[in-house]
């Protein structure tokens, strides 16, 4: 077997190691719970106002789309806090000094994040689907949408996510960044349907993946006549197979050599002078 | 166990008969318009335990840095392990070490799977007479860390943080070590122990290369001292040698009837034959003191800072006006 053959199957034990850890860790668990939280009050508090022409209620409308948003915002912003994290504390360094540890730790990276992104897709969906009629109840063939929406989904963020995280002079960065996320999202079509915004903003909010991948999951959980409330009244699987293929595609291309520049920066002076200056912030 | 070091010492390194690890010539460092490093000269033996010393900012970080790959050189020849820094494979990195100033990471991971994780990446790089990676439990007993060893990172205390450091730099059984100010943070006991270990990996043949503010622990472990200022090595020797490069004098002090004298002199034994023959029995509380590191260092840094050492043209250079 190969070195690099051998770090990428290094790189899946560290994953799962770390899914681990982040499955045990109160802090942790705590963030997932709240993130459930979050999503399913707004949902609770329209479960039973009826979207008009679709068939089905907001509430139902809205469970697919945030499982959508979630996968969207996982596999972006969680990829970049953590890669900007671990440059501050040393944990890209220690992969670096180590033989192809760059290789397990990009590996482990994209395991753990997609765990973290199906867990936290499974459990607002697990307690809405109680709240909610007529989600998932259309049997296997909607189903397997999922099976393409949901990798192709990750496909279309990590990547770019790994870019940000890159970029970004610190993790503090990353948490600005949230606000026009926040503002991406509510023109995104997820709390409510795209086609009740000016057009101008509904072209933008259909360039970013967060819209797409909302209009995937709905297409695959939500009944046939639901789609009268979507754009064109048409799930347009090739478009949304389109759009997160330009994004998976252009953050493949780009984040390699990114996150090579990004590695090849990386030393103990920059670490220890960005330690100094966060301390400053601190103190 | 002494055979089969000597054949590992032969046997896994591309050139046996050449027995210098770290050849550094001529090594340059420029940061926009200020040069940090101006022609740094020194090389290591393996097995050969260096301490380079320098004040706050000379360069120590960046010169192990660029030995370690992390950083490009302006200019200058640099070979570690028989190969240079700036193109070294992931083979050649299999047989580094490195610990470095601050690391705040893992925090979740417990002791002995982080060791074990980041053991296993040099499995592959396992030859029949080095055997890579370090047994994880024995390795954690060496550190002393056996209490710890099923601890989450996070709540490790900092003296415990650092001995962890040091066990995943030392893993990869490395044939090169690099610590920069390994012992910072260590109380007494931890250090001495810490002392004990880099000892026994020398021993081993392994090279080590460190920084330290800490002059007698320099003292006490180093083959060679390297004094790093003003961008230059401005000294190269054993403690002892450094003390004799300094000044040849010695400092002699007695008690005579109660009384205390001191004495400098560049001949002490002479001195004190002399003293006795004159006083005899009346003499008292006799010690005889060499410079120490410390008198050296700082005579050395301070000739070098006004300008009448070795190091005068770089202090000129380095923008310090003789006082």
């Amino acid at each position: 077997m190969s070195p690099v053959w051998y770090a990428v199957r290094l790189g899946a034990r560290r994953g799962r190691t770390e899914l681990r850890q982040t499955f045990t860790s109160g802090q942790d668990v705590f963030g997932y719970v709240l993130w459930t939280i979050l999503l399913i009050v707004p949902l609770f508090l329209v479960r039973d106002e009826q979207l008009k022409g679709a068939g089905i209620s907001a509430g139902a409308f809205m469970l697919p789309s945030m499982v959508g948003m979630t996968l969207a915002f996982t596999g972006m912003m969680t990829t970049a806090q953590l890669l900007a994290t671990e440059r501050e504390d040393g944990t890209l360094l220690r992969a670096k000094a180590v033989p192809h540890g760059m290789v397990g730790h990009l590996v482990g990276k994209v395991v753990m994040v997609s765990g973290t992104a199906l867990v936290s897709m499974a459990l607002p969906f697990a307690v809405g689907v109680f709240l909610v009629d007529r989600v998932a109840r259309q049997g296997g063939g909607a189903l397997l949408t999922l099976v393409w929406v949901v990798p192709l989904g990750l496909l279309a963020t990590l990547p770019m996510g790994a870019v940000i995280g890159s970029l970004v002079d610190s993790p503090r960065t990353v948490g600005l960044l949230m606000l026009p996320v926040m503002g991406l999202i509510v023109i995104s079509g997820i709390y409510f349907p795209l086609s009740k915004l000016p057009e101008w903003l509904q072209i933008v909010g259909q360039v970013f993946p967060v819209y797409w991948l909302g209009l995937g999951l709905r297409a695959a959980l939500l009944p046939a006549g639901a789609v009268a409330a979507e754009i064109g009244e048409s799930w347009r699987y090739l478009e949304t197979a389109g759009v997160l293929g330009v994004w998976a595609v252009a953050g493949l291309l780009l984040a390699p050599s990114v996150l090579r520049r990004m590695a090849r920066r990386e030393s103990g002076a920059t670490m220890a002078e960005r330690h100094r200056k966060a301390m400053q912030r601190v103190g | 166990m002494t055979t089969a070091h000597a054949l590992s010492g032969a046997g896994s390194s591309p050139p046996p008969e050449d027995d210098t690890v770290i050849d550094v010539r001529d090594l340059r460092m420029r940061y926009r318009d200020q040069e940090v490093l101006k022609g740094v000269d020194f090389t290591a033996r393996r097995g050969e335990v260096l301490v380079l010393l320098g004040p706050n900012g000379a360069g120590k970080t960046t010169t192990i840095e660029v030995l370690e790959g992390f950083r490009m050189r302006s200019a200058g020849d640099v070979s570690v392990l028989g190969a240079d820094p700036a193109r070294g494979d992931e083979r050649w990195r299999a047989r580094l070490g490195i610990v470095l100033q601050s690391w705040r990471d893992h925090g979740k991971w417990r002791v002995r799977e982080l060791l074990a994780h980041l053991g296993s990446y040099y499995a592959p790089y396992s030859t029949a007479l080095v055997r890579r990676p370090w047994d994880t439990d024995e390795l954690i007993a060496a550190v002393g860390l056996t209490g710890q060893a099923d601890k989450r990172v996070g709540t490790l205390s900092g003296g415990q943080r650092r001995r962890l450091d040091v066990a995943v730099g030392i893993v990869g059984k490395p044939e090169t070590l690099f610590l920069d100010e390994p012992t910072a943070g260590l109380d007494p006991e931890a250090r001495n122990e810490f002392h004990g270990l880099v000892r026994g990996l020398a021993d081993e043949r392994t090279t080590v290369l460190l920084t330290t503010h800490d002059l007698a622990e320099a003292e006490k472990l180093a083959d060679r001292i390297l004094i790093l200022a003003g961008g230059r090595i401005v000294a190269d020797g054993s403690a002892e040698e450094l003390s004799r490069q300094v000044s040849g004098e010695a400092t002699v002090r007695w008690t005579r009837d109660g009384r205390p004298f001191e004495q400098a002199t560049t001949e002490p034994t002479r001195f004190v034959r002399r003293l006795f023959e004159e006083h005899g029995e009346t003499i008292g509380g006799l010690e005889v003191r060499r410079a120490s590191l410390e008198d050296t260092y700082l005579t050395m840094v301070r000739e070098l800072e006004t300008g009448s050492g070795p190091g005068e043209r770089a202090a000129r250079a380095f923008g310090e006006e003789p006082r």
